[in-house]
């Protein structure tokens, strides 16, 4: 029987938004009960439009902010960051790679210094080790050990999100979570972003909750899928279950509003048009 | 007669390293009533032949072209004054990022009527009622409380519908829609692709869309050029392009596709154009 890596039972988190000289304050609840569970070397995928709040959810399970009420277990131990503060092998565990390769690394940090920086802070490893440890995993995201010493503006926006990667894998988390990682990428570079993100998989049983708007980049990497409504999990199942026969009237919009790139669907088009 | 009739076109910008071509000798031209769709990745020239073409690029660049002519008017020899006078009135642009493209400083009313003022010399009443005309057309609700809004009060859906109510203003005979749709949800973007469509029919504008979007390609396009490295690698009917493509690159793109994935792996481009790929996790050449 394969181990949960993560679970959350009834996720809320909602905003407070602070009120000004003409308008009171006010609450948004921006994730409202979410329930989900991703078993170690699986995918859960959630998608949905801008504001739905699966970003936030994003935050919730890469433990950078708290829920407000609701459970969350990582490798079966129930964690509450709002209460107990976040321990140092917590923070090993999950780890984010985020939408903009171009926000996301310092532009003043060499890559070797971005790579190493995690070990730095989270664990007592000496200097030459970190150092290894880093050429290792540039390697293994198909850069190489020439590109150690570089800046990250030296790099295109695919080998930029491989570093990105990189970083978040250097300290063997058991949980990565891909808040959009492929929706700035070129579709070429966006094939090879995704081969790597599913040879990593493989090769260390990673899990991942992959945020995408993406649906056919979904239907590719994604085991289970999560459909977002304003905050709500309409629709929560295996890929070709949801794919199959969507439930919800918002999953049936969002099917249908998905460019088609096959040649019966373009006939079809002309057709119309002729029609017309 | 073609709309837009380009022959050989080349840009080359000036770096400290000498000049880059960005676009090597792209020929192309659009009819009346036609949707081109003009497809690659960034770094393709597909951006800046366009922009070539609206005489919007910075004076680092160097435009040349055995022919560049617009409705029977070559684009080359127009003063800049002359230019003005066709740019934003018979063949106006739309941009990528809509909420970057608007001035935040002024009310989408303003921006509108700024159109109207310059192009069509309308009084204040006629600038009014168009604008609340063409507000209604591109499906903004209440679009009489609507001009008096910030860019910053409305969505990114409704300010890229702005910015067609603008270039659509004067109405175009050429509108140039780059990435139009890149920076939206699926759902809106599916209702912008839809607005495009139905204004280029009602009013039988040319259409150019630029997009690295296959999936676009084919709701939207009649007829598809493919751009790599600033060169055209293949143009067809997008039939034929979907069902036989000619080009390496085109076939290759078409596979990078994620619903066409077969087993585990998606083929890359670098998998087609340079063999045999190197072993390993991938080659990390991304261009």
């Amino acid at each position: 029987m394969s181990t949960r890596v993560v679970e959350g039972k009834n996720i809320v988190r909602d905003y407070h938004v602070g009120g000004g000289l003409f308008r009171g304050a006010r609450t948004v609840h921006a994730v409202k009960g979410v329930s989900f569970s991703v078993d170690k070397g699986k995918t859960l995928a959630i998608v949905g439009e801008s504001g739905c709040g699966k970003s936030t959810l994003a935050r919730i399970i890469t433990l950078i902010d708290p829920a407000t009420s609701g459970e969350l277990f990582i490798d079966g131990n129930k964690v509450d960051i709002a209460r107990d503060g976040l321990s140092k092998e917590m923070r090993r565990k999950v780890q984010i790679v985020f939408q903009n390769p171009y926000g996301s690394l310092n532009p003043r940090q060499k890559i070797g210094d971005v790579l190493g920086e995690p070990l730095l802070i989270n664990t007592d490893k000496p200097a030459e080790e970190r150092r290894d440890l880093a050429m290792k995993m540039l390697k293994k995201v198909g850069l190489g050990p020439e590109h150690y010493n570089r800046y990250p503006h030296m790099f295109s926006g695919g080998q930029r999100q491989r570093i990105a990667i990189a970083r978040a894998l250097m300290l063997n988390p058991s949980l990565l979570v891909l808040d959009e990682p492929v929706s700035a990428l070129d579709l070429s570079v966006q094939a090879q972003v995704l081969n790597l993100l599913a040879d990593l998989q493989d090769e260390f049983q990673l899990t991942y909750v992959f945020i995408s708007h993406d649906l056919s980049v979904v239907r590719y990497i994604a085991d289970d899928v999560m459909v977002m409504y304003f905050g709500e999990a309409v629709e929560y199942g295996p890929r070709d279950e949801v794919f199959a026969d969507p439930k919800h009237s918002y999953t049936k919009t969002l099917f249908a509003a998905t460019p088609r790139a096959d040649v019966s669907s373009i006939k079809a088009r002309l057709a119309k048009k002729k029609a017309a | 007669m073609a709309l837009l009739d380009i022959q050989n076109l080349v840009v080359e910008f000036q770096t400290a390293s000498g000049p880059f071509r960005a676009v090597d000798g792209v020929s192309l031209h659009v009819d009346e009533r036609e949707v081109l769709a003009i497809v690659g990745e960034s770094g393709s020239g597909k951006s800046v032949s366009m922009l070539a073409v609206m005489g919007l690029l910075p004076w680092t660049a160097t435009v040349t072209a055995d022919r560049m002519s617009f409705a029977g008017r070559d684009l080359l020899k127009l003063s800049p004054a002359e230019r003005r006078k066709i740019v934003g009135k018979d063949m106006s642009m739309i941009f990528q990022e809509p909420m970057a493209s608007l001035n935040p400083c002024f009310t989408i009313g303003f921006q509108i009527e700024e159109v109207l003022r310059f192009h069509m010399g309308m009084d204040r009443a006629q600038r009014r009622a168009r604008a609340i005309e063409l507000l209604k057309q591109v499906g903004i609700p209440e679009p009489a409380e609507r001009l008096n809004s910030f860019p910053h009060q409305m969505s990114g859906g409704q300010c890229q519908r702005v910015m067609i109510a603008i270039a659509i203003a004067c109405n175009p005979k050429l509108l140039i829609a780059d990435e139009p749709t890149t920076a939206l949800d699926v759902t809106i973007q599916k209702q912008i692709l839809d607005l495009l469509v139905s204004l280029q029919a009602k009013y039988g504008m040319g259409l150019i869309m630029i997009t690295h979007n296959m999936g676009v390609v084919a709701e939207t396009a009649d007829r598809v050029i493919v751009q790599y490295k600033g060169r055209k690698m293949e143009e067809a009917d997008v039939l034929s392009l979907f069902e036989s493509p000619k080009s390496n690159y085109t076939r290759a793109l078409l596979s990078a596709l994620p619903e066409n994935a077969v087993g585990d792996r998606l083929p890359t481009v670098s998998d087609m154009l340079f063999e045999p790929a190197p072993q390993g996790a991938s080659t990390g050449a991304a261009s």
